[in-house]
């Protein structure tokens, strides 16, 4: 992790109106790399991504991103800050009054006062990337889940950013789709020298393509390392969450008074 | 005692999230006509929106004004003719119109047809993080999405009140003329000595004209501020309707009151 960090958060803390989600979370994520936030759902990792994409700010704490602490910035600010990130929703957010091909241009034609003809190699550009220049006329409704989110990804990707979020990419893919979606991640990670996160709960999917894992519960980083860590971490529950075990830390049964007294047996 | 504490405890809980709501809605309508720009500087978004609200609302809006327009020449004609003024049955047709039912009839009408589509679209665009996503790509959606579609609906409603009294001045003729045979020179002489410009025709524009800030107002705040699920998207779009047509008709009165009472009423 000698790389400078492209993302630092420092001791955050983070709460909708009164209720806690996310206590005292630190991490780095080094330029240049594919790193992954794991963790149940509602465990608070959705929230720390959008606070690493400013779409939050911390109730305390820093968060520092490409240089620039979130909390700091006027909305000209906030908004010159995404323009350098990119993000892929986890249902691609495609706009859906658009065909793909007006989708990937989408940014070009709002920031950018590229000529028609230079927008539409670039669009190509990236469609083919994603491997589906043929679909650049169709609609969002005509694509199937995971064209959707190639989809999402070349617009993710239309003005080259520096750092690449990832919301659950892989949710809700069929294993050809998801195998395609993970090995775009990487590749266009490596291509356009970006950083990025990816913020998953599949853990069979994500620890191949990483290089890097931040484990949370319950709003807390409870184990960090390379992919090859993860499986000697000693942690409980990284080994439950890791091997995919119904009961341990997370108990299988939600917290209720005795089953026998539920069901009248102890009186009898 | 319990019982009176738990609503006035509810009474104050829908007062005060009210009159949230309405500072809510303020600010809304101030950062939209402050971010406005890009409706105006790129008038091809609204001018899609135009089409969307206005073009797509003509059928009803045509076919509405045409029935309004015969039922009133069926009634006004029954009337007159007991006191022998059929002759002024356009002036009652078109003052009728262009006073009063143009402005909002089309007004409601629109706020059922083109209000609701406009809270339903932008409430699933925030359904489906479609206006979280252009926040991501640092465009603000306020100026993108909201400002086109409000300026579309503000411009379209003053038309759409007109061709609505217009479409209603040929029903009155249709019926009353063509069908039942009052005289067409009295009919549309009248009309013209009767109905003034400024009095009539400015104030009903004007009318229509707040209508349509009013419904398209409502139409954006309310899918903007949708609870982003199935549930909350279907009761903004509930909520549009009914804040609007209730809008309207308060609106209507005290207009009225403004426009046609003291040294202004005819």
């Amino acid at each position: 992790m000698a790389d400078p960090a492209v993302a630092e958060i420092e001791d955050l803390t983070f709460a909708y109106d009164r209720r806690p989600v996310l206590h005292g979370i630190r991490l780095s994520i080094p330029r240049g790399k594919v790193v992954a936030i794991m963790g149940q759902s509602g465990c608070g990792k959705t929230t720390l991504l959008r606070i690493i994409a400013a779409a939050l700010l911390p109730s305390s704490g820093r968060a520092r991103v490409l240089g620039q602490v979130t909390g700091e910035l006027d909305r000209d600010g906030l908004y010159a800050l995404r323009r350098r990130m990119g993000m892929l929703f986890q249902f691609g957010a495609l706009f859906t009054d658009m065909s793909v091909y007006d989708n990937v241009a989408f940014q070009m034609r709002e920031h950018t006062d590229l000529p028609e003809d230079t927008i539409r190699d670039l669009v190509l550009m990236k469609l083919e990337a994603v491997g589906l220049r043929g679909a650049a006329g169709l609609m969002p409704g005509e694509l199937s889940g995971g064209m959707a989110r190639r989809v999402a990804l070349a617009r993710a990707v239309a003005l080259d950013p520096q750092l690449i979020l990832y919301d659950e990419p892989f949710t809700g893919l069929d294993p050809i789709a998801l195998g395609v979606i993970a090995r775009l991640v990487r590749q266009l990670n490596d291509s356009l020298g970006a950083t990025s996160i990816i913020v998953t709960h599949d853990v069979a999917e994500t620890l191949p393509l990483v290089d890097y894992v931040y484990f949370m519960a319950d709003g807390r980083v409870v184990a960090q390392g390379t992919p090859a860590d993860v499986h000697r971490s000693g942690v409980a529950f990284v080994e439950q969450f890791v091997r995919g075990e119904i009961d341990g830390p997370v108990p299988f049964h939600y917290p209720a008074d005795g089953y026998a007294a539920d069901l009248g047996l102890a009186a009898a | 005692m319990a019982a009176l504490r738990a609503a006035l405890t509810h009474l104050g809980a829908a007062v005060s999230t009210g009159v949230w709501r309405l500072g809510y809605g303020a600010r809304f309508f101030a950062y939209l006509l402050l971010h406005s720009g890009t409706a105006f500087r790129r008038f091809r978004l609204t001018l899609r929106e135009i089409y969307f609200a206005g073009v797509l609302s003509l059928i009803i809006i045509l076919v509405s004004g045409l029935f309004v327009g015969m039922v009133l020449g069926l009634q006004g004609y029954e009337t007159l003719q007991r006191y022998g003024s059929s002759e002024a049955l356009g002036v009652l047709v078109a003052l009728s119109l262009v006073r009063e039912l143009g402005p909002v009839v089309a007004g409601l009408l629109f706020a059922s047809r083109a209000g609701s589509a406009i809270t339903a679209e932008i409430g699933l665009m925030k359904a489906t993080e479609q206006l979280s996503a252009m926040e991501m790509m640092a465009v603000d959606p306020v100026a993108r999405v909201v400002a086109p579609r409000f300026w579309g609906g503000v411009i379209s409603m003053p038309l759409l009140a007109a061709l609505f009294s217009a479409m209603g001045i040929f029903g009155g003729y249709l019926v009353g003329v063509v069908l039942i045979g009052v005289d067409e020179g009295a009919f549309w002489s009248q009309m013209q000595a009767a109905v003034d410009v400024r009095n009539d025709i400015l104030n009903g524009v004007i009318k229509s004209a707040v209508f349509g800030v009013a419904v398209t107002l409502i139409a954006v705040f309310e899918g903007y501020d949708a609870v982003p699920t199935a549930e909350g998207v279907s009761g903004a779009t509930t909520r549009t309707v009914v804040t609007s047509s209730l809008a309207i008709l308060a609106l209507d009165f005290v207009l009225t009151a403004l426009m046609f009472t003291g040294g202004n009423g005819k």
